[in-house]
C-alpha cells in the first residue's frame, strides 16, 4: 500500500486518505447495523483524533503531495488540527442534541467527517484544481447536514438555499479560475506566481481574481456574499449550525490565505482593494445587523460574519504579521464559537429546544454557571480586555496599523464599538432581567465544552506563547 | 482655654451627629419616622414649627445627644464670660496658634486665633444665646424624631461661629463664615419635608453667595494689594496705602475704597442688609430655637463684626463708610416699616431684626465701632428673648403663627407674656433697658458725626425707631391683649411651656434689663477707650464718642419721643380702636399692599434675576444638554444605529433571488471598480 502512495506521491495526504477510508468505512459499517449513530459518533471522533496525530506526527516542514496539487507546510498542520478539532467537538455536541430531537443519524457523523476530508484538502490546496475539488468536497457534504432535519421545513429551507448559493459561488469561482488559467496559462499556484512575476497583470486576470475571491468570500460568508449565513444558522439544527461556525470557516480562512498569498502575492494591491472593501462591509454590517436580532443563532450568525471581517483585516494586511493574526484568529474565533454555541445549546426547556434572546432574561439567578461563561464569551466576541477576544483583535489591528492600514483600523475598533452593544445586551439580560422560565440542567459533554471554553478564553491572557510561536510558525511558512 | 472654647461644640457636634444618627438608625425607627414625617406633610401644617405634639405616641430616642451638646455649650460659655471678665480688665491681646493650615507661595495662612476685646464679646455673645438656645431645643424639640441631627447641626453652627470670630486672617474666617452659611442652610431646611422650607434654604444659600463673591474678591484684592491675608500685616500697612489706586479693566479704584466695599458686600449679604435682605425673613422656616440663634443673636450681626474687625480698614475709607451708613439706615427703615403690617409672628421679629441689624451698620459708617459692638451685644440679648418667647406663644397656641389669630392671651401665659413685654422694652428702648443704652447711643451718633450721609441716616433712624416702637407694640397687643380670635379648642390647649424651655427666657430677660446698664460703661462709656483699644482702631481725628456725649437735649429725647408716640399710635389702633387699622388700610390700599408685600422686592428679583437665571437653566438643560449633547451624541448615535440596523435587518429578505442578486451586485461593482476606478 505503501509503495501505491509512493507511486501516486500522496504519502503526504495520508491523513485526507485515511480520512475518506475510515468514512466510507463507517457508512457500510452504518448501513448494515441497526441503530449504529452512537458507535458511528463515537467512531467519527476517534476517527477524527487519530487524523489529528496523524496530521501532527506526518513529518516536518514543507512536504506536497500529487505532483504538487496538495503542500503540507506548518500553516497546513496547525488549520487541520484546527478544523479536525472543530469538527470533532461538533459532533460532541450534536450526540445529546440529535437524540433528544429525534433525528439521530449515523449518516450526520459521516457527513461531518466527509466534509472535514474536505477542507482538509481545501487547507492544502496548491492549484487551481485542488482548491475546487476541496471545496466542492467539503461543500456537497455541509449541503446535506444543513438538511439533515429534513422533516422540518426551516432545515429544508437551510439547506436548499445554501445549496443554490453554493452553487453560484461555486461557478463564479470557477469562471475565475479559468480565467486566471487563461492569462497565465498554469493552474498550480507557484506556476501562477512565477508567471505573474515576469510581466505586468492584464485586466483578465483581475476579473478572474474578483471571480474568485467572491468564490472564496461566500465561503467564508463575507458580505455582500453572506446572506445564506442567518438563514442556515436559523435553520439548521443547533448542533449543526455550531459546526457550520467552527471547521469550515477555519477552513475557508486557511484556503482564502493560502489562495491569496501564494500565487497573487505579486498583485497584492488588487486583491487588498477587495478585500478591504469586504472586510469593512462585514465588520459594518455584522454589527449593525446583529442589534436587530431576536433569535440568538441569527445574532451569532450576524456576530461570526462580523468576525470574518476582522480576519480579513489581517489578510489585507497581506505581511507574515497579517497571517500571524489571523492564525490566531481563528483559533480564538473558533474556541469561543464553539463555546458559546454549547451555551445555545443548552437553551433546553421541559417542552424542547428554546433560541429567541429574551428566553436568557435573568439567567444569572436561575442557572449562575451558563450565564457567567455565557457572558464570558459575549465580552470575548465584543473583544474586552483581558479575554481572549481583545487579544484576537489587538494582533489583527496591530497587523493592519504596521501594514498602514491605518483607516481600516479605525473602522475595526468603531464597528466593535457598535457590535458590544449586542453582545452586552445580553448580558444585560441575563444580569439584571425578571428570570423567565428556568432550563434543565446542561449534559456533560455540553458543560465540558462550555467549561473548556471558558477557561481558554479566561486564561489566555497568562498563557497566550505557545499560541504565538505556532502562529508565528504557521504564518512563517507561507512566505 | 480658647482651644477648649472653641473646640468643645465641634466635639459635640461630631459625637452627637456620627453617634446619634447611627445610634437612631440601630434602634431602628428610621423606618418608623419616616411615616411620621409622611404623615405629617399630609397634615397640612401650614407652620408646622415644632408640629410633633399630636404624635406623642412613638418612641422617641434618648435625648442624650442633645444634654450631650447642652453641656458642652454650657462649659464653653462660662469659659467665655471668664475670657470676657479678663478683657473687661485689661488683658493683653494674644495669639493662639493652632496648626499651619495653607502655605502656598506668598499666601500664608494658619489656623489660630486672635484673641483680644473684640473677639471676647463675640465668644461671649455667640456661647450665651447658643448655650442657651441649645437648652430651650431640649424643651422645645423633645418631640422630634430627629434630634440628634438638630443638636449636631446647632453645635457645628456654634463651632463656624466661633471659627469666624476667632480667626486671625481672612481665610479661616472665610472658613467661618461658609460655616455658618452651612449650617444656616441645614438648619432652616431642617424639616427636609416641607418643601416651603427647602425654597427658604436654597434661598438663603444663594443670596448669600452674591455677598460671598464679593467677600471672595475683597480677600483677592486684599492679597494683592497687602502680599498677605493675615490681620497684624494688613492692619500694620494699611496706612501706607490711603490714597493709592488699583487698575482693574481700565477703571481706576481707590485700593481701600474697593476693597472696604467689597467685604462690605459679603457682610451685607450674611447680615441681610437691604438689597440682599430677601433670605432672612423666608429662614423662619427653620425652627424657632434656630431663629433666635442664628437669624438674630449670633450668624447674622457677622456682617458688622467684619466691618468692626476691619475698622483699621474703613477707618481709612470714608467714602466705604459713607456707602456702609447709607445702606445700614435705609434697611433700618426699609425693614422697620414692612415690619408694621406683616401678621406671622415670627416674621415681624425678623424684619425688626433686619431693622437692627441695619443700625449696627450706621453705627459701625460714622465710626462709632464700640457702639455698633455694644447695640450687637444687648441686640442679642432682647432679640433672642423676643424669638424664644414667640417660640413659647406658638407653642402655647398649637402651632399658630398668625398674630390675627390670636389674641388675649397674657392671662393664660402670663410669665411669657412679661418675658415678651421685657424684650419689647429693650427693643424699644424704654430707658434705662439695654436696647435703651445702645440704640439711643446709635441715633447721637449719627446726628453726631461729620459724614456726608450722617443728617439721612439720623432722620431715618429715628423714623424707624418710632416703627419699631408700633410693630413692637402692635405685636404686643394684638397677641397678649384684647379679645381672643383663636378658636376655643386652640384656647382651651393654651399653656405655659415647660420650665426647660422657661429657663433661657430668664436669664436672656436678665440681659436684656441690665446688659445696658452694667456693660455701657465699658462700651460706650468712660472705660470705652480702655476697653475698645486693642479690638478696634479709631484715626486720631475720629473723636464720635467724646461728641456724641454733647448732643443737643432734642436728640437725646428724640428716640424716646418716637418710642412713646409709637407706642400711643399702637395702643390707639389694637386696643381703644381696633377699627382703624382695617380702614386706614383700605384708604390707603397701594401703600399697604406695598408695605404688606415688602416692597415687592422677591417679585422684584424674581423678575430681573430668578426667571431669566430659570429661563436659561432651562435652555441648557433642555437644549443645550437634551438636545444638543444628547441629541447629537449617544442619544443620536444610538438612535442612528437603530435605524440602520433596521434598514440592514430589511435587506435579509428571505428570498433567494434577493440574495443571488446580492452576490452579482458585489461581484459587477467589485469588477467596475477595477475597469474604471483603479490605476488599470
Amino acid at each position: 500500500m505503501m509503495s501505491l502512495l509512493d507511486h501516486i506521491q500522496g504519502t503526504a495526504a495520508l491523513p485526507e486518505i485515511f480520512l475518506v477510508v475510515a468514512a466510507m468505512a463507517l457508512l457500510m459499517f452504518g448501513v448494515f447495523r441497526e441503530k449504529s449513530a452512537d458507535i458511528v459518533n463515537i467512531a467519527a471522533i476517534v476517527v477524527l483524533g487519530i487524523a489529528v496525530a496523524m496530521v501532527i506526527w506526518g513529518g516536518e516542514g514543507r512536504q506536497e503531495a500529487f505532483g504538487g496539487s496538495l503542500v503540507i507546510d506548518t500553516f497546513a498542520r496547525f488549520m487541520k488540527v484546527l478544523t479536525l478539532f472543530g469538527s470533532a467537538v461538533a459532533i460532541v455536541l450534536s450526540v445529546n442534541f440529535m437524540k433528544t430531537e429525534k433525528i439521530e443519524r449515523f449518516e450526520y457523523p459521516i457527513l461531518v467527517l466527509l466534509a472535514t476530508a474536505g477542507m482538509m484538502i481545501m487547507i492544502s490546496a496548491n492549484d487551481l484544481v485542488a482548491l475546487y475539488m476541496g471545496l466542492e468536497l467539503q461543500s456537497l457534504a455541509l449541503y446535506v447536514v444543513a438538511a439533515i432535519d429534513r422533516d422540518k421545513a426551516k432545515s429544508s429551507e437551510a439547506g436548499l438555499k445554501y445549496f443554490v448559493l453554493g452553487a453560484l459561488s461555486s461557478g463564479m469561482l470557477l469562471y475565475g479560475a479559468s480565467l486566471i488559467y487563461g492569462f497565465t496559462g498554469h493552474v498550480a499556484f507557484p506556476e501562477i506566481a512565477r508567471a505573474l512575476a515576469a510581466g505586468e497583470p492584464g485586466l483578465g486576470l483581475i476579473f478572474g481574481l474578483v471571480f474568485l475571491i467572491a468564490g472564496l468570500a461566500f465561503k467564508v460568508s463575507a458580505v455582500p456574499f453572506h446572506m445564506w449565513t442567518p438563514d442556515v444558522y436559523e435553520g439548521a439544527p443547533t448542533p449543526v449550525a455550531a459546526f457550520f461556525a467552527a471547521a469550515p470557516k477555519i477552513a475557508a480562512m486557511a484556503l482564502f490565505v493560502r489562495a491569496m498569498l501564494a500565487p497573487f502575492s505579486g498583485v497584492l494591491p488588487d486583491w487588498q482593494q477587495i478585500l478591504v472593501f469586504i472586510s469593512i462591509a462585514s465588520m459594518v454590517l455584522g454589527a449593525f445587523a446583529a442589534i436587530g436580532q431576536t433569535n440568538i443563532k441569527r445574532l451569532v450568525a450576524y456576530s461570526s460574519i462580523g468576525h470574518m471581517g476582522y480576519a480579513l483585516i489581517g489578510l489585507a494586511a497581506g505581511s507574515p504579521e497579517g497571517v500571524r493574526s489571523v492564525v490566531i484568529y481563528m483559533t480564538i474565533y473558533l474556541i469561543m464559537t464553539l463555546g458559546t454555541f454549547a451555551c445555545i445549546l443548552a437553551m433546553r426547556r421541559k417542552d424542547g429546544q428554546v433560541e429567541t434572546i429574551s428566553d436568557l432574561a435573568g439567567l444569572a439567578r436561575t442557572n449562575g454557571l451558563h450565564a457567567f461563561f455565557l457572558a464570558v464569551f459575549m465580552f470575548s466576541l465584543a473583544g474586552i480586555p483581558p479575554l481572549a477576544g481583545f487579544f484576537a483583535k489587538y494582533f489583527i489591528f496591530m497587523a493592519a496599523i504596521k501594514a498602514n492600514l491605518v483607516t481600516l483600523a479605525v473602522i475595526g475598533v468603531l464597528a466593535s464599538v457598535v457590535g458590544a452593544v449586542y453582545y452586552i445586551r445580553i448580558v444585560k439580560l441575563m444580569y439584571f432581567d425578571e428570570p423567565a422560565e428556568r432550563f434543565e440542567p446542561m449534559v456533560t459533554e455540553v458543560k465540558a465544552v462550555v467549561v473548556l471554553a471558558g477557561l481558554f478564553v479566561l486564561l489566555f491572557a497568562l498563557f497566550p506563547q505557545p499560541l504565538n510561536s505556532l502562529a508565528e510558525a504557521a504564518a512563517a511558512s507561507l512566505f | 482655654m480658647y482651644q477648649l472654647i472653641v473646640f468643645l461644640p465641634l466635639i459635640g457636634a461630631i459625637i452627637a451627629g456620627l453617634l446619634g444618627t447611627q445610634a437612631f438608625r440601630m434602634m431602628g425607627s428610621t423606618v418608623d419616622s419616616h411615616g411620621h414625617d409622611d404623615a405629617h406633610a399630609g397634615h397640612a401644617h401650614a407652620h408646622d414649627d415644632h408640629g410633633h405634639d399630636d404624635h406623642a405616641h412613638h418612641a422617641y430616642p434618648t435625648p442624650w445627644a442633645a444634654y450631650l451638646t447642652s453641656g458642652l455649650l454650657v462649659i464653653s460659655a462660662i469659659l467665655s464670660w471668664v475670657a470676657f471678665w479678663q478683657y473687661m480688665h485689661e488683658a493683653e491681646p494674644m495669639k493662639v496658634e493652632v496648626l499651619r493650615w495653607v502655605n502656598s507661595g506668598a499666601l500664608n495662612a494658619n489656623w489660630a486665633f486672635r484673641i483680644d476685646t473684640l473677639t471676647a464679646v463675640m465668644l461671649v455673645v455667640v456661647n450665651t444665646v447658643s448655650s442657651l438656645v441649645h437648652i430651650y431645643s431640649i424643651g422645645y424639640m423633645s418631640h422630634d424624631p430627629h434630634q440628634p441631627r438638630f443638636f449636631a447641626y446647632l453645635s457645628l453652627f456654634t463651632f463656624a461661629m466661633l471659627m469666624l470670630v476667632t480667626s486671625d486672617n481672612l481665610l479661616q474666617m472665610f472658613f467661618g463664615w461658609e460655616g455658618v452659611g452651612l449650617a444656616s442652610y441645614l438648619l432652616i431646611g431642617f424639616w427636609y419635608h416641607k418643601p416651603s422650607a427647602n425654597a427658604a434654604a436654597i434661598k438663603a444659600f444663594i443670596v448669600n453667595r452674591v455677598g460671598d463673591f464679593g467677600f471672595l474678591l475683597g480677600i483677592a484684592a486684599v492679597f494683592l494689594i497687602f502680599g498677605s491675608i493675615e490681620f497684624d500685616t494688613i492692619f500694620s500697612s494699611a496706612a501706607e496705602q490711603v490714597g493709592k489706586t488699583m487698575t482693574f479693566l481700565s477703571w481706576q479704584f481707590d485700593v481701600l475704597t474697593a476693597i472696604c466695599l467689597l467685604l462690605f458686600m459679603g457682610a451685607m449679604g450674611k447680615s441681610a442688609q437691604f438689597l440682599l435682605h430677601t433670605w432672612l425673613p423666608d429662614a423662619m422656616e427653620g425652627p424657632t430655637p434656630v431663629s433666635a440663634l442664628i437669624h438674630a443673636a449670633t450668624m447674622v450681626t457677622a456682617g458688622v463684626f467684619l466691618v468692626a474687625r476691619m475698622s483699621p480698614l474703613y477707618e481709612l475709607a470714608p467714602h466705604a463708610r459713607d456707602v456702609v451708613i447709607v445702606v445700614g439706615a435705609i434697611t433700618a427703615f426699609f425693614a422697620a416699616t414692612v415690619g408694621l403690617v406683616q401678621n406671622d409672628i415670627k416674621r415681624v421679629i425678623a424684619y425688626s431684626t433686619c431693622s437692627q441689624l441695619g443700625y449696627m451698620f450706621v453705627a459701625m459708617g460714622v465710626g462709632a465701632y464700640g457702639v455698633g459692638m455694644f447695640h450687637l451685644f444687648t441686640h442679642a440679648f432682647f432679640k433672642a428673648l423676643l424669638f424664644l418667647g414667640s417660640g413659647s406663644v406658638i407653642h402655647a397656641m398649637s402651632n399658630e403663627q398668625d398674630i390675627r389669630k390670636m389674641g388675649g392671651l397674657a392671662p393664660h401665659i402670663r410669665v411669657t407674656w412679661a418675658m415678651m413685654l421685657i424684650g419689647t422694652l429693650s427693643l424699644t428702648g424704654f430707658p434705662y433697658t439695654a436696647g435703651y443704652f445702645s440704640k439711643d447711643a446709635i441715633i447721637e451718633g449719627a446726628f453726631t458725626s461729620h459724614a456726608a450721609a450722617a443728617g439721612f441716616a439720623f432722620v431715618l433712624l429715628v423714623v424707624a425707631a418710632f416703627c419699631t416702637s408700633f410693630y413692637s407694640w402692635r405685636l404686643m397687643f394684638l397677641t397678649f391683649h384684647g379679645k381672643s380670635r383663636a378658636t376655643s379648642e386652640v384656647m382651651s390647649h393654651v399653656h405655659e411651656s415647660p420650665q426647660v424651655m422657661m429657663a433661657p427666657l430668664y436669664i436672656l430677660a436678665a440681659g436684656a434689663l441690665l446688659a445696658g446698664i452694667v456693660f455701657a460703661p465699658y462700651f460706650i462709656g468712660h472705660d470705652e477707650v480702655h476697653f475698645w483699644a486693642q479690638g478696634i482702631f479709631r484715626g486720631p481725628e475720629n473723636k464720635i464718642i467724646e461728641e456724641m456725649h454733647h448732643v443737643p437735649a432734642w436728640v437725646k429725647w428724640s428716640p424716646f419721643v418716637a418710642m412713646v408716640l409709637g407706642f400711643a399710635l399702637a395702643y390707639q389702633f389694637y386696643i381703644r380702636r381696633t377699627d382703624i387699622p382695617g380702614k386706614l388700610a383700605e384708604q390707603h390700599w397701594p401703600l399697604y399692599q406695598f408695605l404688606l408685600n415688602k416692597w415687592y422686592f422677591d417679585e422684584l428679583y424674581d423678575f430681573i434675576f430668578v426667571n431669566p437665571a430659570k429661563w436659561l437653566g432651562r435652555f441648557l438643560w433642555k437644549r443645550g444638554d437634551g438636545w444638543l449633547i444628547d441629541g447629537f451624541g449617544p442619544d443620536g448615535v444610538s438612535a442612528r444605529v437603530v435605524d440602520v440596523t433596521q434598514r440592514v435587518v430589511k435587506l435579509q429578505s428571505g428570498y433567494l433571488f434577493h440574495y443571488a442578486f446580492a452576490m452579482l451586485i458585489g461581484v459587477a461593482a467589485l469588477v467596475t471598480w477595477f475597469m474604471f476606478g483603479s490605476a488599470h
